[in-house]
């Protein structure tokens, strides 16, 4: 008998997960890799095969039957994730690739728009390098300086720090909303006011957040908030830059080319209104409409209560893992979602991910693309487990019984 | 699991808990870094010469057991090889554990790195195997930064 926790009935929705059914090495597949990417179920996947069947056309351009019909499902999927993070006006979410492109369209345009010689960027110790590299390109591009909010040992932002870091030199702020490699849940709406104060906007890597919660991006009033289609259920290829109106408006566009213009000539091109102005090119149609039918997808379960089985299956994988001698948790944050990571003494993640693997286990064994946050915890690499809301209790007892093989084998 | 304990044979756990040669080469003659920036397995290969003969060679770093036993047992094996016996060797464990040679049918002179053929079963593993090989080589040829990605 499974138990159902938190009225969360979750073998029912594992089933619609295709990818969830199968065994790997023999033995039936824990998926446990959802912060690198997360499953598709089947109705993402019956959306996009649908358009790509039977509606697949360029979109803005066509005068055609179908120009108009995939032009119209696209901006429907818009909406969606207007709906979704309760942005106050479609046109400012702009559709991307994925978080990587859509943080380096924010650095780049805001960058520069708005910052200068002298002035200061201040990005988070615990940052993904897809949220660190592109603001130290800027930087260096504009004369800035990067300056890094520090953490504490159980990786949580040191908020006084922050505080005494915001000045009239401070241009722009960015952080992760959650941490891919620590799990750790910062306090943004607290810090997006502090920087407000100063007037300087902050810009949120929402790539964690947005599958594990709901989020109301003018709760937080985030100025700019960022995330990947991947990790919330949809496909790769998908993702937004939501943006206030105030900042889109003002800063150059990133990418430029087709469907982003109002008219050009050799002399000078104007630019076409939000959101076409950063959506330069044919985009990821399929994708965004992917995207769309991930929300739609979200909607239809309860999120709140698929949100608190996440979390006491974080619970209690902390209390089973941290039970182990020789197991180290890495990432002890008051506030989490969704990741664990751990060292096992004298054994190197790669050989747990690899041991793992063999019982069907899916985990990343490395350095989360946070090589500051390994640096800080002095260790070369994590093993990361990391869960969604189809993930099970027995699950995560296979996955302690098998790091507990990794031990025996070392011994 | 056969196959698992084939790729965590005893020698193998053995030498990452004792690796031998785990040691810097004061002013080395060669030495070269080796990083797999996948896994963020980092070492560094010294290599005494004498001559054409490797006189003496050690290996410092972090890494997992797989990469760390393939370090112990490639210095042991090319000390007191010359440098072109230590070139062929490379060659020979990375056709070996690329799938180019199978040690059991096809003549090599791989005598004991042979329990590395059982990488190929583990394809995100192969790179960890071979890293130090690729920075002895790298050593040898007077390079000094290698990367297996
Ligand atoms: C916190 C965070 N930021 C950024 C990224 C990059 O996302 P993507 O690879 O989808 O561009 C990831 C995922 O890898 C992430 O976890």
């Amino acid at each position: 008998m499974k138990a159902v926790m938190s009225g969360w009935d979750v073998e029912k929705i594992r089933q619609d997960f295709p990818v969830l059914s199968q065994t790997v090495n023999g033995k039936p597949l824990v998926y446990l890799d959802n912060a690198a990417s997360s499953q598709v179920p089947q109705s993402v996947i019956d959306r996009t095969s649908k358009y790509l069947a039977e509606e697949h056309s360029n979109i803005h351009r066509g005068v055609h039957y179908l120009s108009q019909h995939a032009t119209t499902a696209y901006e429907a999927a818009r909406e969606k994730v207007k709906r979704f993070i309760n942005a106050p006006d479609v046109d400012c979410c702009i559709f991307v690739r994925g978080t990587t492109e859509g943080i380096n369209l924010v650095a780049h345009a805001y960058g520069k728009g708005f910052i200068n010689e002298g002035d200061e960027i201040l990005v988070s110790e615990m940052e993904h390098h897809s949220n660190i590299i592109p603001w130290q390109v800027v930087a260096e591009e504009r004369g800035a300086k990067l300056r890094v909010i520090p953490m504490n040992r159980k990786g949580e932002l040191i908020v006084e720090e922050y505080d005494k870091l915001l000045s009239e030199r401070t241009k722009i702020v960015a952080m992760a909303h959650v941490s891919n490699a620590l799990g750790t849940v910062n306090p943004v709406k607290e810090m997006i006011a502090s920087a407000h104060k100063l007037g300087v906007p902050v810009c949120l890597d929402a790539a964690q957040s947005v599958p594990h919660f709901p989020v109301d991006v003018q709760d937080i009033d985030a100025d700019f908030f960022v995330f990947s289609g991947h990790k919330m259920f949809g496909p790769t290829g998908s993702g937004i830059v939501y943006g206030k109106r105030e900042w889109l408006d003002k800063m150059p566009p990133y990418q430029t080319g087709g469907s982003q213009i109002r008219t050009v000539s050799f002399e000078k091109t104007t630019y076409a209104p939000l959101p076409a102005k950063y959506e330069a090119g044919t985009p990821a149609i399929a994708a965004g409409i992917g995207l769309g039918a991930a929300i739609d997808y979200i909607n239809s379960i309860d999120f709140e209560a698929a949100a608190r089985h996440e979390h006491e299956l974080l619970e209690y994988a902390t209390e089973r893992l941290s039970d182990i001698p020789g197991v180290t948790i890495v990432g002890t944050a008051a506030e989490k979602a969704s990741v664990l990571s751990l060292t096992i003494e004298g054994i190197h993640p790669h050989d747990i991910g690899t041991i793992l693997d063999q019982d069907g286990i899916a985990v990343r064994a490395g350095h989360h693309c946070a090589q500051p946050v390994m640096k800080f915890f002095e260790v070369p690499a994590t093993a990361r487990a990391s869960f969604a809301f189809y993930n099970t209790r027995e699950e995560v007892d296979k996955l302690a019984d098998s790091v507990q093989k990794v031990i025996e084998i070392f011994a | 699991m056969s196959e698992l304990s084939e790729l965590y044979q005893e020698t193998i756990l053995e030498h990452n808990k004792n690796p031998r040669n785990f040691r810097e080469i004061e002013d080395a003659d060669r030495s070269a870094d080796g990083n797999n920036p996948l896994c963020g397995d980092a070492l560094r290969v010294y290599v005494d010469l004498e001559g054409d003969v490797v006189k003496d060679v050690a290996f410092k770093g972090s890494g997992c057991a797989i990469s760390k036993a393939s370090a112990s047992m490639m210095t042991q094996t090319v000390k007191g090889k010359t440098k072109e016996e230590a070139e062929k060797l490379f060659e020979e464990f990375h056709s070996m554990v690329t799938g180019g040679l199978d040690v059991e049918t096809e003549e090599n002179d791989l005598g004991r790195l042979k329990i590395f053929a059982g990488v190929i079963e583990f394809p995100a593993r192969v790179k960890c195997a071979s890293l130090s090989w690729h920075t002895l080589n790298a050593a040898l040829h007077g390079e000094e930064v290698v990367s297996t990605e």
